[in-house]
C-alpha cells in the first residue's frame, strides 16, 4: 500500500522556488489500477518519481507497505527499485549495445543472480510479453512496440508489486500502444499495483481511479469510467476557481 | 555483481566506441612500451658489463701504476719519480702472494704490422700464455703465446681475427713472417672472432709476448698487471697482501690495485641509476595516458547519463554504478598495459636481433610494476568520473541532463 500525505517537492531554480507538488495527499492500495492526468508541468511525472523512490520529497511523508522511505538510506532504496517497483518509460530506455535478451537480464545482474538463472528467467520473461524470437536483437533492430515490451519485461522480471509508467505509450501508434496497454492490463489483473501517468484519456480510462493535477495538486478525483475527454477534466468551474485563487495567490507575494 | 559481470559490462560499454576506447588505450600503451623497452635496455647494460667481466675470469685483481688520487691535496711524487711496474713485480707477485694462481704483466703500445704491400697501424698487446685463458680468448688456428717465464722474449706474435683477414685476405698466415715496427716475428696463431669487448678491441689488435714488446718499445715497465686469483681466495685479503708487497718494494704505494668486483658494481650502479631516471620520465607518460583515460570516462559518463538513470532506476546501487565505470576505466588501461607489453617486448626483441651484443630483456620486476602501475592508472583516473556518474541525479539523468 501506498500512503502519501502532504507531499510537496519544491526546486531551486535562479533564486526562486519552484514547487512541483503542493501538499498531495494519497492512498494507493495494494493491487489498484491509478492512472495520473494533468496538463504539462503539473507535476505528473514529479509524483511518479517520488512513489518510485527516485526522488525524495522536500516536505512530507511517503509510506510504502508501512515504512517510511524518508528512513532509509540510499542502498535501501535501491534494494527497493530493485525488488519491489518495475519502471516503464515514455523513451523506454532499453541499453543500445545489449541485446533485448542482456536488456532483461539487467536487474538481475545487481541483484547478483546467477548468469544461469539470470538467462532462464530473463528468456520467460521474453515470452512472456511475446518476443522469444527477438532475444538476440539490439534495441535499433526492434520496432517501438516491441522496444516497449522489453522494457516492460525488464520491469518486471524481478517480480515488483508495484509497476509505475510513465507515459509508457507516449512514442507509440494507437495499435502498437493497445498491445502494450493490453500486457499492462494483464500483469494488473495479475495482482500487481499499477500507476500510469498519461496524456491520453484511453489510458486512463482502464484505470480504476484517475488522479487529476494541476499545479502540483490533485484537483479531481474520479474514475476511469467518467473519464470521457480532457476538456471535461480541465475545465471544470472548480478547477477554474484553483487556477484563480493562486492567480490571487501570486499577485500578493 | 560479481567482477566477471562488470568485465563483460565494461568490454560491452567500450565496443561501443571502439574508436575511443582504441586511442586512449594506445596513449597508456605508448608509457608501457617505453617502460617495458627501457628497462630492457637498462638491464641489458648492466648484464653487457657484467659478462664483459666474467670472461675476465672468476677473480681478478688488476694493478695500474700510478696512485689514484681523489682527495685533493700535495700531488705525491714530487722531488722522486714514482717507480713503476715492472716484469720483476709481477713474478714476484706470482711467487709470493699464495692467493695468486697467475700474474700476467702487460704492455700495451701501438705500432704497424706490415706484410707484403699491406700494413695497418693496429695496438700491440704485449702478454703471456696466460693471457689467453684470462680473457677467455679462442684460437682459431695455430697457438697462442707459449707458456714460460715473462721474461723470456720470442719474436712470434699471434694476431687478431680482422688484422689477420686485412694483411693476409684468404690466405694462411700461420709461419709467414710479418714485421711490426722494425722487428720480423713469425706469425703462430690467429684468434678467432671476438666482437666488442669492453676496453680491448681483440680482433683488431695483435699479441706477442711482454718481454719482447717491452723491449720494441724500449720501456722497462708495464702497462698492467692482472692477477688472477685462486677460485676461493678472498679478493680483499689478496689486495692487502699485494699492496703490502708492492709498498715494501716500491717504498710508497704508487700504483692502484682494484677487483673487478668493485669495478663492476660501481659501473652496474651508475648503469642502473641513469636507466631508473630514464624509466622514471617514462612513466609521466603513463600519467598523461591517465589524464587521456579520466577525459574519455567523463566524456562517457555525460553521454550515457540516461543509462545511468536507467541503473539507478531499476536498483543499480552507488557502489554498484561507481564499480561499473571503474572496472570500465580499469579494462582500457590493463588492455593498453598488456597491448604495451605486447609491443614492447617486440621492440625489445627486435632490437637484440638489431645489436645482438646487448642481450635486452625487460626485468620481470619491471612487469609487474607497469601492470600494476597501467591498472592503477585506470583505477586512480577513472575515480572522479565514475564518482560522477555514481552521484549522478537519477531523475535528471534519466531526461539526459
Amino acid at each position: 500500500m501506498i500512503e502519501v500525505e502532504d507531499l510537496w517537492r519544491t526546486y531551486e531554480m535562479g533564486g526562486h522556488a519552484l514547487h512541483a507538488l503542493r501538499g498531495v495527499n494519497e492512498v494507493i492500495e495494494d493491487g489498484s489500477h491509478v492512472a495520473i492526468m494533468g496538463p504539462s508541468g503539473s507535476g505528473k511525472s514529479t509524483l511518479l518519481n517520488l512513489l518510485g523512490c527516485l526522488d525524495s520529497p522536500t516536505r512530507g511523508q511517503y509510506k510504502l507497505a508501512g515504512q517510511d522511505v524518508a528512513e532509509l538510506s540510499g542502498d535501501a532504496l535501491a534494494e527497493i527499485r530493485l525488488h519491489r517497483i518495475g519502471f516503464i518509460f515514455q523513451s523506454f530506455h532499453l541499453v543500445p549495445r545489449l541485446t533485448a535478451l542482456q536488456n532483461v537480464e539487467l536487474p538481475m545482474i545487481f541483484a547478483g543472480l546467477h548468469p544461469g538463472e539470470r538467462r532462464e528467467r530473463a528468456e520467460v520473461a521474453l515470452v512472456s510479453v511475446d518476443l522469444a524470437d527477438r532475444a538476440g536483437h539490439r534495441p535499433n533492430e526492434l520496432s517501438g512496440g516491441q522496444k516497449q515490451r522489453v522494457a516492460i519485461a525488464r520491469a518486471t522480471v524481478m517480480g515488483p508489486g508495484l509497476l509505475l509508467a510513465d507515459e509508457p505509450t507516449g512514442n507509440l501508434d494507437s495499435r502498437t500502444g493497445a498491445q502494450v496497454l493490453d500486457l499492462l492490463g494483464r500483469l494488473h489483473d495479475e495482482g500487481r499495483t499499477l500507476v500510469v501517468v498519461t496524456h491520453d484519456p484511453g489510458v486512463a480510462r482502464r484505470a480504476d481511479r484517475v488522479l487529476v493535477l494541476r499545479d502540483g495538486e490533485i484537483v479531481r478525483r474520479v474514475s476511469g469510467d467518467e473519464v470521457t475527454d480532457l476538456g471535461s477534466l480541465f475545465s471544470s468551474v472548480e478547477d477554474a476557481d484553483k487556477v484563480s485563487e493562486q492567480a490571487v495567490q501570486k499577485v500578493g507575494r | 555483481m560479481t567482477l566477471v559481470d562488470l568485465l563483460q559490462f565494461a568490454g560491452n560499454a567500450l565496443l561501443q566506441n571502439r574508436r575511443r576506447s582504441a586511442l586512449s588505450l594506445v596513449g597508456v600503451s605508448i608509457g608501457v612500451v617505453a617502460v617495458v623497452s627501457l628497462t630492457a635496455i637498462g638491464e641489458g647494460g648492466i648484464r653487457f658489463v657484467a659478462d664483459q667481466f666474467s670472461s675476465l675470469g672468476a677473480s681478478v685483481v688488476i694493478i695500474a701504476p700510478g696512485r689514484n688520487e681523489t682527495t685533493g691535496g700535495i700531488p705525491r711524487g714530487i722531488g722522486g719519480i714514482p717507480n713503476d711496474l715492472t716484469l720483476r713485480d709481477s713474478i714476484i707477485l706470482e711467487r709470493r702472494i699464495q692467493s695468486v694462481r697467475h700474474s700476467v704483466p702487460i704492455s700495451v703500445s701501438t705500432d704497424t704490422i706490415s706484410f707484403g704491400q699491406r700494413s695497418r697501424n693496429v695496438p700491440i698487446i704485449g702478454a703471456t700464455s696466460d693471457f689467453q685463458r684470462l680473457q677467455k680468448l679462442e684460437v682459431a688456428s695455430g697457438q697462442f703465446l707459449p707458456e714460460g717465464e715473462a721474461d723470456r722474449g720470442d719474436s712470434v706474435v699471434v694476431l687478431g681475427h680482422t688484422v689477420a683477414k686485412e694483411l693476409f685476405a684468404a690466405g694462411n698466415p700461420l709461419g709467414m713472417t710479418v714485421r711490426i715496427g722494425g722487428w720480423r716475428m713469425r706469425v703462430i696463431g690467429v684468434l678467432a672472432m671476438r666482437g666488442t669487448q669492453l676496453g680491448m678491441q681483440v680482433d683488431e689488435s695483435v699479441f706477442i709476448a711482454v718481454a719482447t714488446s717491452m723491449r720494441m718499445a724500449n720501456r722497462s715497465s708495464v702497462s698492467r698487471i692482472m692477477l688472477e686469483l685462486y677460485p676461493k681466495a678472498d679478493p680483499d685479503r689478496a689486495i692487502e697482501q699485494v699492496k703490502k708487497l708492492l709498498i715494501e718494494r716500491h717504498d710508497e704505494e704508487d700504483f692502484t690495485c682494484i677487483s673487478q668486483d668493485a669495478v663492476l658494481e660501481s659501473l652496474s650502479s651508475i648503469i642502473r641509476t641513469i636507466a631508473l631516471a630514464i624509466v622514471g620520465i617514462a612513466a609521466i607518460s603513463l600519467a598523461v595516458a591517465g589524464i587521456g583515460i579520466m577525459n574519455v570516462m567523463l566524456v562517457s559518463v555525460s553521454e550515457r547519463s540516461a543509462e545511468v538513470g536507467l541503473l539507478k532506476a531499476i536498483g543499480a546501487t552507488r557502489r554498484q554504478i561507481l564499480g561499473v565505470f571503474l572496472v570500465e576505466a580499469a579494462t582500457l588501461s590493463m588492455l593498453g598495459g598488456l597491448l604495451g607489453l605486447a609491443a614492447g617486448t617486440g621492440l625489445v626483441l627486435l632490437g637484440n636481433q638489431l645489436y645482438p651484443a646487448v642481450d635486452a630483456a625487460t626485468p620481470i620486476w619491471a612487469i609487474v610494476a607497469v601492470m600494476i602501475l597501467s591498472l592503477g592508472t585506470g583505477v586512480g583516473f577513472g575515480v572522479l568520473p565514475a564518482w560522477r556518474a555514481a552521484n549522478l541525479d537519477p531523475v535528471a539523468a534519466l531526461q539526459g541532463h
